[in-house]
């Protein structure tokens, strides 16, 4: 075996198709599995595509590099989960693309922060975090107080709906109507975006009337998105042990 | 290809590369790599056997040992619960008052409320309570908008303020000025009666104080002590949430008659479990001598 093994290193085009074999049993093997192994997305109730002013919230998120400093995965580790609550699941995150797990947490993981402030909050601390946290080093994203372009948020839900988020042709059809809606309507009223979109958080990011002489400002969209973050799946209503891998 | 040949110096033989003339030994891997190699080969094999590792058709082999990192989880949160149980058990148990009364369990509740205050309340409220001018009340002094007794703090922090909670607090302001119920003169006036109210020196007989009479006694207070029930805050007192350095007091009375700006708080009891709620009423309610 090994004689013939010198055959192959010497020769280029026997050793580029050697290569070339490894390298794609090796990735196959890796990857075959995700899709084809039952529990590697948990069945659990709620997840749902984001409402189109999460998305375009979200689209800031990656645009400013929120995830540079932010993870959104609680792994399950007993300090984690007594901090940030249930660990994250790969169903919570199936709709993101790409998603924004993260790898450095310079900021606090933020893949429960949904619900836990208020709007108010969100807003004074993006414009200056030392304003509420003394000791943050957060710079601060002042101009996010701006007209939101979403001219198109139709071919953004397109293109999710081509890598599998479930749009539908009503939802798409309705985007523009549904974004504004989010930031315009009274929660009370049971607006119909609530309807296409469960959970999602209805309201302005601020109710200073300077700001929303702008219309849909980016911080409306980018703290809606971080209201909807980890809210979907109720875990009071989940047994974590049956949906294990 | 040069040939094998053997070194007279080392009495190793050559690999049969030669290049300008430079020719490389065959040496032998010494036999402890070697060993290692193929025990680390071995225990490959093992943890196959023994952990999860290879995927089959819709699943993966579990592994004689059926490891599996969330289960580790859940039992490691299981005997913390276990190892806590003694306190949370009798706090979870008792009445806040009795908490309070009972030097130990007071001692452990103010422990878990600080820590759980940290994470989730010190954002707005700060660290210790301090809170954030022109924000968010300072939770460290005895003067409180929606009450300060323990079931009233509990129930703040439960349901929140204004917050998505159906059992939320809520109470509305009129827009006194904005919605054309008061003229821009009797606003000045009860601005003034207002700022005087809060020195302690109410103008008496003054023209604002007909108008707080009017609009503003039935939820602030004939006195102006405020109605903790309707979240209406004491005006007899120099202690603004809304004001900022840089307003002056009548200013920013003014502006809160004209279009008042509401505090929001959002309600806890679906995000922290009841014990953790109770531990941080007790926490509040000691920061400042809750009433």
């Amino acid at each position: 075996m090994f004689k013939h093994h010198a055959k192959i290193e010497t020769n280029i085009f026997f050793m580029a198709v050697g290569i070339l074999l490894t390298v794609v049993v090796g990735g196959l093997v890796e990857v075959i599995p995700l899709f084809s192994i039952e529990s590697t997305i948990e069945k659990v109730k709620g997840v749902r595509p984001y409402s189109p002013l999460e998305l375009a919230g979200r689209n800031i998120y990656v645009r400013e590099g929120c995830y540079n400093c932010h993870s959104q995965m609680i792994r399950p580790f007993k300090d984690e989960v007594e901090r940030y609550g249930p660990y994250s699941l790969a169903a919570e995150s199936k709709y993101d693309h790409p998603f924004q797990w993260g790898s450095k947490r310079t900021g606090p993981d933020l893949a429960r922060v949904g619900g836990k402030f208020t709007n108010e909050w969100h807003f004074r601390h993006m414009v200056n975090p030392r304003d509420v946290v003394p000791g943050s080093i957060m710079p601060g994203y002042k101009h996010l107080v701006r007209k939101l372009d979403y001219a198109t948020i139709e071919a953004d839900m397109k293109a999710n709906r081509a890598v599998g988020v479930p749009y539908t042709d009503a939802q798409i059809a309705n985007a523009k109507k549904d974004l504004e809606e989010q930031v315009n309507a009274d929660p009370a009223s049971n607006p119909a975006v609530l309807a296409s979109y469960p959970k999602a958080h209805v309201g302005p990011s601020s109710d200073d009337p300077k700001v929303r002489a702008l219309g849909v400002t980016e911080m409306d969209a980018l703290v809606a998105y971080l209201q909807v973050l980890g809210t979907m799946v109720d875990f009071k209503t989940v047994d974590l042990s049956k949906v294990r891998r | 290809m040069a040939t094998i040949e053997k070194d007279s110096v080392t009495g190793q033989s050559t690999t049969g590369h030669e290049w300008d003339g430079i020719k490389e030994l065959n040496t032998p891997l010494p036999k402890w790599w070697v060993y290692v190699f193929w025990a680390t080969v071995v225990w490959a094999i093992g943890y196959w056997i023994a952990m999860p590792a290879w995927p089959t058709v819709n699943g993966y082999t579990k592994g004689v040992l059926g490891y599996s990192s969330r289960a580790d989880l859940d039992n490691e949160l299981a005997l913390q619960k276990a190892g806590r149980a003694a306190w949370l058990s009798k706090i979870e148990a008792a009445e806040l008052d009795a908490i309070e009364k009972d030097k130990d369990l007071l001692r452990y509740a103010m422990a878990g409320g600080k820590i759980a205050f940290g994470e989730n309340c010190g954002a707005c409220h700060g660290t210790g309570g301090v809170g954030v001018a022109g924000a968010y009340p300072t939770l460290a002094d005895d003067e409180w908008i929606w009450g300060g007794t323990l079931a009233d703090i509990e129930q703040t922090i439960k349901f929140g303020i204004r917050s998505t909670h159906a059992e939320t607090r809520v109470s509305e302001m009129p827009k006194f000025g904005a919605d054309g119920l008061l003229k821009p003169e009797q606003i000045a006036a009860v601005s003034d009666y207002v700022v005087s109210m809060a020195s302690r020196a109410p103008a008496k007989g003054s023209p604002g104080e007909a108008v707080y009479v009017e609009n503003c006694a039935v939820c602030h207070g004939e006195d102006g002590s405020g109605q903790a029930a309707l979240g209406a805050p004491a005006l007899n007192n120099q202690i603004w949430l809304f004001k900022t350095a840089k307003a002056s007091a009548k200013d920013m009375v003014a502006a809160q008659v004209n279009a008042p700006k509401h505090g929001s708080m959002p309600a806890w009891a679906d995000r922290l479990d009841p014990t953790t709620i109770k531990m941080l009423a007790v926490y509040v309610h000691n920061l400042g001598g809750g009433k």
